[in-house]
């Protein structure tokens, strides 16, 4: 009769261990020397899985938690130089207007990402958005090429653009952004890069939480020319006088390059900006999932705990009452 | 958990309410975006498009028929913007071509910049800088936009250093070898010679 009465309770206390710790452990690697065997065929984990794995995610809520204060205190760098340079590219703008559609046989995109991970999904934004831009340029006569700045956009192109692309430039963050590295890199671009039209693909900053996908257009001289002689967006260019002896020709050479540099450095700080802002939100949500993880295994903990020790309690009572006859 | 996520959230818009140059689509500008949207529509369906810098621009005031009494200046530079749509009475930039004055009503221009003082009037007062080179846009609304790599002050300039510059540059193109170290040792005598008038003058 006590064996009966052990079975029902025996029977009872089973459904109270939830079943994933029960898989759990079934899948895991360690022997069963971890399970203990309760009455009739009731198994526990021990507590010693469910306390290694409580250690382990309150380590990961720590790091992400750290993570999270890293990127918040370079956002903070960041995000003045961005705000600041954006008055940069808008004089470009306001004379030679911005033509993303412009029909050109020969354009290259610049991919700005980022060489570090765990950013969100910023990079495999830019990314779809080159393709897309690659796809819409394509068609007979005309070629898009890539030209890619950051680890992780390079990661994903070469595996099936490989023979589009032209340049690889990684490591740019490894000294604080300034005008002159970005101005040298535009440089390596424009000699080493046939191009009619440059378009840069980014992401803007606008807030913590929010990064819009951005291209800007940049025309080669020779484009400008043909666009303001065939009157549209582009046509009041000619009502520009040139000043000094230079022809127009080589003014909008220079032009042309100034403008490709200067948008470059305003796209770099902000991509660099939103890469921070999506590595803060990534991580925050990383370490809210642990806190909530690790409540839940809490939850386990106390349970397996009580189970180990109602069990000890059964067996002390029942050997007790078994001599007592 | 719901208290994090919307504090995030209200983070968002308090930051986006700071005043900044992001402002919604005109429709004049929406056309060169209209063609692109719909083109990228028909090759990419499934994805939005992305913004181009057109909706993130402050549309410019349109020409006037009549001159504007006075001139509105954007000195932009990589790391600030110096003076941002700034009503003033009277520009003198340095046009490679020399001292350009720029008055409300100035032809539509492109000029280039060399190294040198540029000096904005506004009534009584002057205040000047010494920019490095850029360019600078006139258009026909009487707007006008410097770009320039770097300016300062006239107050921060150093004449010791300026003339120790000159020296070395002044060397450097004696024994200069290449046409690459001959044109950066004259590029660096043409900037401080400029930077050493400015100071004089």
């Amino acid at each position: 009769m006590a064996m009966a009465a052990l079975r029902r309770e025996g029977r009872r206390f089973a459904p109270l261990i939830s079943p994933r710790p029960i898989t759990a452990v079934r899948s895991s690697p360690i022997a069963p020397s971890h399970e203990d065997e309760g009455p009739i065929g009731v198994r526990y984990i021990s507590t010693q899985v469910v306390r290694n794995r409580m250690k382990s995610v309150k380590n990961i809520q720590k790091i992400t938690k750290a993570m999270k204060m890293v990127a918040a205190s370079k956002l903070r760098a960041v995000q003045t130089k961005a705000e600041n340079s954006r008055g940069l590219w808008q004089p470009f703008t306001a004379l030679l207007g911005d033509l993303p559609s412009v029909d050109v046989k020969k354009s290259v995109v610049v991919t700005i990402s980022s060489d570090k991970g765990l950013c969100g999904g910023i990079n495999s934004t830019s990314v779809k958005i080159s393709k897309g831009i690659h796809k819409l340029n394509s068609g007979p006569e005309k070629e898009t090429k890539y030209v890619i700045l950051g680890e992780k956009a390079k990661a994903q192109l070469i595996r099936d653009s490989k023979k589009d692309i032209e340049l690889i430039i990684t490591e740019l963050q490894k000294n604080p952004l300034n005008y002159t590295q970005v101005s040298v890199l535009a440089d390596e671009i424009l000699k080493n890069v046939e191009f009619d039209a440059l378009r840069i693909v980014f992401n803007k900053f606008h807030s913590v939480v929010s990064f819009v996908p951005t291209v800007s257009t940049v025309l080669s001289p020779e484009i400008v020319e043909r666009e303001a002689e065939s009157g549209g967006k582009l046509g009041d260019l000619d009502n520009y006088e040139v000043e000094g002896g230079e022809t127009k020709g080589e003014i909008l050479q220079n032009l042309a390059e100034f403008q490709f540099s200067c948008v470059m450095f305003n796209a770099v700080l902000e991509n660099a900006c939103s890469e921070q802002g999506a590595r803060m939100s990534a991580m925050d949500s990383s370490s809210r999932n642990a806190g909530d993880m690790l409540d839940r295994l809490t939850l386990t903990y106390n349970r397996t705990r009580q189970a180990s020790i109602t069990t000890e309690l059964i067996e002390i009572i029942s050997g007790a009452s078994a001599l007592e006859g | 958990m719901l208290r994090q996520a919307s504090r995030l959230l209200a983070r968002g818009p308090i930051l986006a309410a700071r005043p900044r140059p992001f402002s919604t689509d005109l429709p004049a500008a929406q056309s060169a975006d209209a063609t692109f949207t719909e083109a990228w529509a028909k090759v990419i369906p499934n994805m939005d498009p992305p913004k181009t810098p057109l909706s993130f621009m402050q549309p410019r005031p349109p020409i006037h028929s009549s001159i504007p009494s006075k001139l509105t200046v954007n000195f932009v530079l990589p790391y600030a913007s110096e003076l941002a749509t700034k009503e003033v009475d009277m520009v003198i930039v340095p046009a490679t071509t020399g001292q350009m004055g720029v008055l409300p009503g100035h032809v539509a221009t492109i000029a280039e910049l060399k190294p040198g003082v540029l000096s904005v009037h506004e009534g009584n007062e002057v205040t000047k800088y010494f920019v490095s080179s850029g360019f600078v846009f006139i258009h026909a609304n009487s707007f006008a936009d410097i770009i320039s790599v770097e300016a300062v002050p006239l107050d921060q300039l150093d004449a010791n250093l300026v003339q120790k510059g000159l020296a070395d540059f002044t060397s450097k193109l004696s024994s200069a070898t290449t046409d690459l170290e001959k044109a950066e040792a004259q590029i660096g005598i043409d900037v401080h010679s400029a930077l050493n008038s400015a100071l004089t003058g």
